[in-house]
């Protein structure tokens, strides 16, 4: 019997000193995991005077936070970042790592997997603990690391049954944000960094962020729109009916792709996940990659021409129809009512 | 300063574009009817490594992991102003994820060398992991700049680029040898010309011509490859046996991940109410959201 307990990590992200909402997601599920695992949580924190933050992440139940704190870490960049995760994992051996499926997440976690050789899944939706018979083999207690796959076809079940240690990621929004009543009596490590000549080969000269307007998470009322909207000019009734009934706007990928709306409005697996009272899905067929981003939502009204478009598999309210009818009438209902 | 740039490609199933035929009955993907593409990411990568020879000089190389028959991308890549292609091919090769995928591409790049920019698609739409390129370049231990959204500047060693981040944008001064992964936004893929089809539509891999020769009696293999090589037609192809590999690392054997089950994606019947799309049934679809405590 290994008598090392087993750690969980999550590296947390900070931007401008604050930490992105999907690492406190993933302390949160990585919370249960190491529970299943009856091991302990850590995080993983870089940046520079950063102690308050870590000090909150003993809330999320990180037991202990590996810290390196330096003037020149204060930005993400991915050689000094890289390098130090890389050292802590080679030397710690977790048995799980978890990072935001973020542009920095997915910068970072390939280039750790790569040096420590471990096996990576990008954007999972959904992480469980479980025995499991690979080729005949028993494998106690492995990573499951779930996410549609295939165009959204199917969903596939990854496991890295011979990786010391198992490295996911997963986007903002999958996993629920439970802060603990009583943060954990954890402690901070520090971890020493020493700048090195290679650290500077990639160098930010510019560094423009604006806080996100949209907060998709936090609307109680959704209107989307997919590929089935047709045209950019079509798109923009969604807008309207968002503004009359208090909801804010989102697209799926292909709507997305086909420039109906930017990418920060997305909803779905490369998306955000949302879980708002009212989804209205106009003109989206359903695939399952979408559906990961927006089934938990209270209501979802489906508007779809097509009467088997798989949307409808998951709807409360279903309105076969052509959306650019629909919308209008639906508007002037509401109008009537509540105007 | 001219560069000299190798472009990573892939052939990818046209998930986009899923059409009835390709769903089995069961509910699972039939690949074999699945069309290929140029994964779209990836062709944007190649117009921007063709820009930056266009408008400093250098030159362009493709290499793609793949079937034979992704030799068929390569030609594109020709069409499209390429200097030369590579195809890496092998069965051994097979089943690679993402880890055993970059220990291939980061041997068949070190027999490439010396180069001065590595580019990339910031994913493939057939796994949309985004995991290659930063694999590859820690395995060549070369910096990376991801997302990248357009080249601002290049002067001797050093290359600006601009790059997506959460919530907007920076500059990034890299200075090379360097991999950028690229997205689509950073370029308009040039159109294949006419005059490079009819130069290229006849570029051959040593597989395609052993069946030329196979089906000619007429016609050897030497002599065959002898004479595309000098008309610039001949495509080399890297097996494991010209790459510096350990075997234990490449295809499914060298991939820690493994895909332990496949569920296609069955839709529970859920209790849901069809509402008439005319005016009255979106005057009782408000009623019920009024009863639902939604609106009102």
């Amino acid at each position: 019997m290994n008598e090392k307990k087993q750690q969980v990590w999550v590296f947390v992200e900070q931007r401008d000193g604050q930490p992105a909402d999907v690492s406190l997601e993933l302390l949160s599920k990585g919370r249960k995991l190491a529970e299943n695992l009856r091991g302990e949580l850590k995080a993983v924190l870089i940046g520079h005077d950063v102690g308050d933050l870590a000090k909150e992440l003993f809330r999320y139940g990180a037991s202990e936070v590996l810290l390196a704190d330096h003037p020149s870490l204060r930005h993400y960049n991915t050689l000094p970042y890289s390098r130090i995760v890389s050292e802590l994992v080679d030397q710690h051996q977790p048995r799980i790592v978890l990072f935001g499926a973020s542009f920095v997440g997915r910068d970072l976690a390939p280039r750790v997997a790569s040096h420590t050789q471990s096996g990576l899944t990008a954007d999972c939706t959904d992480l469980q603990i479980a025995d499991v018979t690979y080729l005949r083999k028993d494998y106690a207690e492995l990573l499951l690391q779930i996410r549609p796959a295939f165009g959204g076809n199917i969903i596939a079940t990854i496991i890295c049954p011979d990786s010391p240690v198992q490295m996911a990621t997963v986007r903002e929004g999958v996993m629920e944000k439970i802060p603990l009543a009583e943060p954990v009596a954890g402690h901070i490590a520090p971890i020493p960094y020493t700048p090195e000549d290679c650290d500077e080969l990639v160098r930010i000269i510019e560094r423009h962020r604006e806080e996100n307007k949209v907060d998709l998470k936090a609307a109680p009322i959704i209107v989307s729109g997919g590929y089935g909207m047709g045209n950019f000019q079509n798109f923009q009734i969604l807008y309207d009916l968002a503004h009359l009934i208090g909801g804010e706007v989102a697209g799926t990928r292909a709507a997305v792709d086909a420039g109906f709306i930017d990418h920060n409005r997305q909803v779905g697996q490369t998306g955000v996940t949302v879980r708002p009272k009212l989804y209205i899905a106009c003109g989206i067929s359903g695939a399952i990659q979408h559906r990961a981003g927006m089934q938990d939502a209270n209501k979802i009204i489906a508007i779809n021409s097509d009467p088997d478009a798989p949307i409808f598999g998951i709807c409360h309210y279903r309105i076969v129809g052509d959306v650019m009818e629909v919308i209008p009438m639906l508007i002037d209902a509401y109008k009537h009512k509540l105007k | 300063m001219s560069y000299h740039s190798v472009v990573m490609v892939k052939q990818v199933p046209d998930t986009a574009n899923i059409s009835g035929q390709v769903m089995k009955p069961d509910g699972t993907v039939n690949r074999s009817k699945l069309p290929t593409v140029f994964n779209p990411e990836d062709k944007v990568a190649l117009e921007l490594a063709l820009q930056l020879r266009d408008r400093y000089g250098g030159t362009v190389r493709v290499v793609t992991m793949g079937p034979l028959k992704a030799s068929d991308l390569l030609r594109d890549c020709l069409y499209m102003g390429a200097d030369e292609a590579f195809l890496i091919s092998d069965r051994r090769f097979a089943g690679a994820d993402t880890l055993a995928t970059s220990y291939v591409l980061a041997a068949a790049l070190r027999k490439l060398q010396p180069f001065d920019i590595v580019f990339a698609g910031r994913q493939a739409i057939d796994g949309d992991t985004a995991q290659v390129g930063p694999q590859t370049a820690e395995k060549l231990g070369l910096p990376q700049i991801t997302y990248a959204e357009g080249i601002l500047d290049a002067a001797g060693p050093k290359i600006r680029i601009r790059r997506k981040i959460d919530q907007g944008f920076e500059v990034l001064e890299g200075t090379l040898p360097l991999l950028v992964t690229v997205v689509k936004d950073a370029a308009a893929p040039r159109p294949c010309r006419a005059k490079r089809v009819m130069a290229f539509k006849n570029a051959r891999t040593l597989l395609e011509l052993e069946k030329m020769a196979e089906a000619n009696s007429l016609l050897y293999v030497d002599q065959l490859k002898e004479e595309y090589v000098s008309k610039g037609l001949f495509i080399e192809t890297m097996t494991a046996d010209d790459l510096d590999v350990d075997l234990a690392r490449c295809g499914l054997a060298g991939s820690p991940t493994k895909v332990h089950k496949i569920d296609s994606v069955i839709l529970g019947a859920n209790e849901h109410e069809t509402i008439p799309a005319n005016k009255e049934g979106m005057y009782a679809l408000i009623d019920k959201l009024m009863d639902d405590h939604i609106f009102g």
